[in-house]
């Protein structure tokens, strides 16, 4: 099987096999929900119900502010017991959220819908999803319906779908592909009308062959969709290196996918535009890898946003707490640890993985000897050993210069260093410091 | 529940600095048993007791001097004292030997700011040293096996001979088989080629090199003295005497690949191995020293900083490679 690939990239153990073959379960629904009005990028959401009320699942609470927004809905049916500030690790500060405790069953408020979308314009479906709150839900979770509105000067040469799942631990996409498959095509095809690209890719990491196999026959009669198989590699499924690998075409530095005519989106994602738009359901719950050495019964689940970490992890259950080193929002890769397991999920929650002590690597740090293996691992065409150097030394100028704004975050830098330098995270702060400048000065 | 809130990734490869310089030191076993056999129990004290003296001097160093308290070794200390006692002679004595490993360790290494902040080799640094302050020991070169017949225990090295005397000569002593598995007059680590390519390929297959230097390196050899054979093929002798002889083998697998004084991309590497493929040549056919591996990568490593700067990766998305001019 031929497959693609980009330049760079680094092999983690996988660790898939754990959950690769559990089927997605959904989960109790909880009986207290935080939703965050930042659950995307963008300004905030406006809450639009105050304590003391009763909301239905899926009835609108937040409403998308103007410019990058999306709206938030319940998850539960039940009362408006607080509007709070809680820690959102996502964006890394204390965000309002809109705490909604469970009275009843789930009475449901569904958005304009209709089994054939044919019958809607492209306009009205764009409508749809900005309704439904869908945002990436590959953990991005920009937008989706800004992303559906092409500029005018702008073509759409290829759609991408984006089921590469290059983060060890996670299987979410793989089993959404396997267990979801005519939805997720007809996802597609929803978007094949909206956006009417020449061509349609999806784009598959060869160590899922089933998802291959049950994808490559719901597209065997549709000539325009492509299945890829992509090479086993990380950071496979980032925006651009997936871009690269399929088409060739590389998004210029400090330019989005349109420019080179492509537009990505996550697996999960298309699965979120035909629930709102065939069945009319907002985005609420989806579906989520827990797992990770410390999780007894791992599997990929389904749930509803905003349920706290405990919740979940209470379903799942988790060995003793000594021997658990970190939680994380995410995969190991580039998973965000949490301080606390009371704090909620958002949309953008694809796993929840818990490593134990033996699993964390007690490394000692040493100089940097020159090896390049940072430079030849860097998706971007960095050179992370200088970066690291310009950092230190608060040469901001410089690492701009050399391309710092490129770097994507994936850590395949600090993964591969022998003398276990954090560079990535070093770049994670200075990218912060540099853009607050630029914001500064206009 | 107390969590760890460490950054991504957290997931991090098993590898490390000490595992790279031990393979290293595993790299150049093959070779230093090699030695032992042609040069007897007297190359490998030389070799262990440089090694012992540097990984001590580098103890004393980061314990003592910055004060370091949990000193654990990373071994690239041992590397630099094995390399420094594989590229001297049977002529040196121990405190010669000390003086040349203060100066790989102190002054090569650690006064330009300790592991990773050289710019120089040490163990090239260290060489050459001894090469200019004793140079009659540093050219005493012994036979091959000199062991089993004292009578005639020193010779011209290959290459010395065949300034004075043309290659006709070299070959009537000594065969091109001979050169290969190191039976010929020589730096004691450097003259076993074989044994110096199976070292090599354990660190290929390690992934521990920056594998285009000696491509580079060893191709421009051959290349340039191709060349000048068609110029005068007795005077200049042909490539597979410049191969096989003085210590270009030990010079473009060992020294030249040292990850800290080398180029960080593979353009770089190339340029690394050409300049000093080009200057080795130049030097053993028209300069005052007929070893010229090792001033030549001295050479280049003075040139790194400028070769980085100028054939850095291609950032994506972007036509141009670093900074913006
Ligand atoms: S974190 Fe940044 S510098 Fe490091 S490999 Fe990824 S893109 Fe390159
Ligand atoms: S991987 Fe680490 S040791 Fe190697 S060059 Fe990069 S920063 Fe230096």
């Amino acid at each position: 099987m031929p497959t693609f690939t980009f330049k760079g990239g680094v092999h983690p153990p996988q660790r898939k096999d754990i959950t690769r073959d559990k089927e997605i379960q959904s989960l109790p629904v909880p009986d207290v929900v935080y939703l965050f009005m930042t659950n995307h990028v963008g300004a905030p959401a406006k809450p639009i119900v105050k304590v003391g009320d009763f909301v239905k699942t899926g009835q609108l609470i937040g409403e998308a502010a103007n410019g990058i927004s999306a709206n938030v809905h319940s998850s539960v049916t039940g009362e408006v017991v607080g509007i709070e500030s809680v820690i959102n690790a996502s964006t890394g500060r204390r965000d309002q959220a809109i705490v909604v405790k469970r009275t009843s069953e789930d009475q449901w408020e569904y958005l304009s819908h209709d089994k054939d979308f044919k019958k809607f314009s492209k306009e009205e479906i764009i409508q749809i999803v900005k309704d439904g709150g869908v945002v990436g839900l590959g953990g991005a979770m920009f937008p989706t319906h800004i992303k559906m509105i092409v500029p005018n000067n702008k073509v759409v040469d290829y759609l991408i779908i984006n089921g590469a799942e290059c983060e060890p631990y996670i299987t979410i996409d793989d089993r959404m592909m396997r267990e979801k498959a005519d939805e997720i095509i007809k996802g597609i095809e929803i978007l094949d009308y909206v956006l009417d690209p020449k061509k349609i890719f999806i784009g598959i990491e060869n160590n899922k062959p089933e998802a291959i196999e049950i994808i490559r026959n719901n597209v065997r009669n549709n000539a325009k969709i492509k299945l890829v198989p992509l090479q086993t590699k990380y950071p496979q499924g980032a925006e651009k290196q997936l871009i690269t690998a399929i088409t060739k075409r590389e998004v210029p530095e400090g330019g989005l996918p349109i420019d080179v005519g492509t537009l990505v989106f996550n697996v999960s994602t298309i699965y979120a535009i035909y629930d709102a738009v065939v069945n009319g359901k907002p985005l609420v719950e989806r579906g989520i890898t827990i797992s990770g050495s410390g999780v007894k019964r791992p599997g990929n689940y389904w749930f509803r946003i905003g349920t706290t970490v405990a919740d979940l992890l209470k379903y799942v259950g988790i060995v003793e707490e000594d021997k658990i080193d970190r939680i994380l929002y995410g995969g190991p890769m580039m998973g965000i640890p949490i301080s606390s397991i009371d704090l909620p999920t958002f949309k953008g929650n694809n796993a929840i993985t818990v490593l134990t002590k033996e699993e964390i690597l007690k490394r000692r740090t040493y100089p940097c000897i020159r090896c390049a293996s940072c430079v030849e691992v860097c998706p971007m065409g960095l050179q992370p050993y200088y970066l690291k150097k310009l950092s230190d030394a608060r040469r901001n100028d410089l690492a701009e210069e050399n391309g710092i704004l490129s770097c994507i975050e994936c850590g395949a830098c600090s993964y591969i260093c022998p003398s276990n330098i954090d560079l990535s995270r070093s770049f994670q702060t200075t990218k912060k410091v540099i853009q607050a400048i630029q914001k500064r000065r206009g | 529940m107390r969590l760890s809130t460490d950054a991504a990734p957290h997931f991090r490869t098993n590898d490390s600095t000490r595992k790279v310089m031990l393979d290293v030191l595993i790299a150049l076993t093959p070779a230093v048993i090699a030695s032992t056999w042609i040069f007897g129990l007297r190359a490998l004290f030389i070799m262990l007791y440089s090694m012992v003296l540097a990984e001590g001097l580098e103890y004393i160093t980061v314990r003592f001097i910055r004060k370091q308290k949990d000193f654990k070794p990373d071994f690239s200390a041992s590397v630099t004292g094995l390399l420094l006692g594989m590229n001297l002679t049977l002529g040196v004595n121990w405190w010669q030997i000390l003086i040349g490993v203060m100066v790989s360790i102190l002054i090569a290494k650690h006064a330009f700011g300790g592991l990773g902040q050289n710019f120089f080799n040490p163990a090239l640094v260290g060489r050459v040293f001894l090469m200019i302050s004793f140079p009659t020991a540093m050219t005493t070169w012994y036979q091959p096996f000199y062991y089993r017949n004292p009578t005639i225990m020193t010779a011209a090295s290959p290459l010395g001979m065949l300034l004075d005397q043309g290659v006709d000569q070299v070959l009537k002593n000594y065969s091109y088989w001979d050169m290969f598995v190191g039976k010929i007059p020589g730096s004691i680590g450097e003259v076993c080629t074989l044994a110096l390519i199976i070292g090599f390929i354990y660190l290929l297959i390690r992934d521990r090199v920056k594998v285009m230097i000696p491509l580079s390196y060893i191709g421009t050899v051959v290349v340039f003295s191709s060349i000048l054979y068609l110029v005068d093929p007795i005077k200049f002798g042909n490539p597979l005497f410049h191969l096989l002889t003085g210590g270009l083998i030990l010079g473009a697998l060992f020294m030249a690949t040292d990850m800290v004084t080398t180029p960080m991309t593979a353009k770089g590497e190339f340029v690394f191995g050409l300049g000093a493929g080009v200057l080795t040549v130049l030097i053993r056919l028209f300069g005052g020293y007929p070893e010229g591996v090792s001033f030549s990568i001295l050479i280049m490593n003075a040139f790194v900083p400028l070769i980085d700067d100028w054939l850095k990766p291609k950032i994506y998305g972007t036509s141009k490679g670093g900074a913006k001019k």
